[in-house]
């Protein structure tokens, strides 16, 4: 007889949230890529229905003989090197605007490009969906991401902020519940941007914006779909990189261990 | 101990996106790979085709929403001898022939086309590198054209034969009868009232509204009517399906 009654342990991930995990991730890392590669063929955003050459661009990536620029409105930084102006790995400098190791393929192919995109966006979505309703059945949604109403208070948000400027809270955060910076985080890329990927990149498609021109038209046009599409993947990058971060803060092996095996019940640490 | 652990993620994390790079070439590079990728693609037509009405209109604008230029792109001048010749005299003697599977097929010039009942529509062009432009066009519903020359059961797709060449190759484009009888589907001759200037495939032009720019063949010189595409080019339906990986389907 075990001393203590052996009592089923509730992962702090659930099966579903693990598998999705991983998915996604890939999923998002091959989308990312291959819109560069999309992005590449024409590297300017417009606002409105319309925007070409002729248009006025927002956000432009260009290259003259030298080097390569960026330029939002009228502020144009010089990114020799990175964007617009830059050397492959037999040393050519190339004048796409994101250099071939931040896309799918690493040497320019709209077509390619274009095939690994809606491949992956297919995954992406059907995955996002039934993770979406998985985590409704099984409560994930409700337990772990519902916010509470005391979570709501500025002083309480701001305090959770803070915390995640301090290692030693970082470090405790991952045998806890998720906090509340965590929870709107979360809610934020699951429900907000990730669905918002989905539809502006349906938006794009004029055979889909027949069907339904409210995709476009929430919006004020294809061009400005077009540009949310871009800043949401961006928000999304910037969404991976904190999250690295704090990965990596908070114990890269135990939570990486977590989310693959499922790891030990929040708050049983 | 922890540093360690860090460094080594980081470096195994380089090596990662380094192999993941290659990877993604190397797959990019074999061709079954490549049927799974375009396996999508057979999926977004099938989505696309079962939502919403099957003839449902792309939207239309006013002239306030024109673009002040319309860009051109791709051919910007077939350049022959017979085109130019053509081009000098107002393409008085151009001709579209409607050949294939057509119980009766026909051969029109210009002034015959202009001459029948015209559709005009304001719509946007969105071309696959990302780009769009509105653009007021008027030409003949390609619906006409085909009742006229009665299409035999056995007709599948329609393939547009053009006077243009891109790389050696002459363009050519095809669309199924559902997009050849959707009532936006003309051939256009005149774009933002003015008769269509060169770059944008004067004398006349394929509009097919729910489709990318490359679908909208220019410089067309007859609708050939086929049950398979296979006896065009490498059998992909277009010039850019076979030079390239561009889909057949370019609803997306």
């Amino acid at each position: 007889m075990p001393e203590h009654p052996i009592i089923p342990v509730q992962a702090r991930h659930h099966l579903t949230t693990r598998i999705w995990h991983w998915i996604n991730a890939l999923c998002l890392l091959v989308l990312l890529m291959s819109g560069l590669t999309i992005f590449n063929a024409h590297p300017r955003l417009y606002w409105g229905e319309y925007g070409a050459n002729d248009d006025y661009a927002w956000m432009a990536v260009g290259s003259s003989d030298r080097m390569g620029y960026l330029r939002f409105g009228e502020m144009r930084i010089e990114t020799t090197g990175v964007l617009g102006n830059w050397q492959d790995s037999a040393g050519k400098t190339q004048k796409w605007a994101f250099p071939g190791w931040a896309t799918i393929p690493s040497s320019y192919s709209l077509a390619d490009g274009r095939r690994w995109h809606f491949f992956f966006a297919w995954i992406f979505s059907v995955g996002l969906t039934l993770f979406m309703v998985r985590s409704l059945w099984n409560r994930h949604i409700q337990k772990d991401l519902h916010m509470r109403k005391d979570e709501w208070r500025p002083s309480h948000i701001w305090q959770s902020l803070r915390d995640h400027t301090r290692i030693a809270t970082i470090r405790q955060s991952s045998a806890k519940p998720y906090n509340v910076v965590q929870k709107l985080t979360y809610i934020g890329v699951i429900f907000i941007l990730l669905p918002l990927m989905i539809w502006t990149g349906l938006g794009m498609s004029p055979g889909m914006d027949a069907n339904w021109p409210i995709l476009t038209d929430v919006f004020g046009g294809r061009q400005s779909a077009r540009s949310v599409h871009f800043i949401t993947a961006f928000l999304l990058v910037l969404f991976f990189l904190v999250h690295i971060v704090m990965v990596l803060l908070s114990g890269p092996i135990k939570q990486t261990a977590a989310m693959i095996g499922g790891g030990r019940a929040k708050g049983a640490g | 101990m922890t540093i360690i652990t860090r460094r080594k993620l980081i470096t195994s994390a380089a090596i990662g996106a380094g192999s993941l790079l290659s990877g993604c070439d190397a797959l990019n590079r074999n061709p079954a790979f490549q049927d799974v990728l375009a396996s999508a693609e057979t999926g977004n037509f099938a989505v696309q085709r079962a939502l919403g009405d099957r003839m449902e209109l792309a939207s239309e604008y006013g002239i306030a929403d024109l673009s002040p230029t319309f860009r051109a792109n791709g051919s910007r001048d077939p350049g022959t001898a017979d085109y130019t010749a053509s081009a000098a005299q107002g393409f008085a003697n151009w001709q579209l022939r409607l050949t294939g599977l057509f119980r009766n097929p026909q051969q029109f010039t210009l002034a015959a086309l202009q001459s029948m009942p015209q559709r005009t529509q304001i719509t946007r062009h969105d071309c696959v590198e990302g780009w769009s432009a509105i653009g007021q066009w008027t030409g003949v519903p390609l619906k006409i054209l085909l009742d006229l020359a009665q299409l035999r059961g056995s007709a599948r797709f329609l393939v547009f034969h053009c006077a243009d060449r891109l790389g050696g190759r002459p363009y050519y484009e095809s669309i199924d009868l559902l997009d050849g009888f959707h009532p936006q589907t003309i051939l256009a001759h005149r774009l933002n009232g003015e008769p269509l200037p060169i770059a944008n495939g004067a004398p006349l032009r394929l509009r097919v509204e729910r489709q990318l720019g490359y679908k909208h063949a220019k410089y067309v010189t007859g609708v050939e009517a086929v049950s398979s595409l296979a006896g065009f080019g490498e059998g992909k339906g277009g010039y850019w399906q076979d030079v390239a990986n561009y889909e057949w389907y370019a609803g997306i």
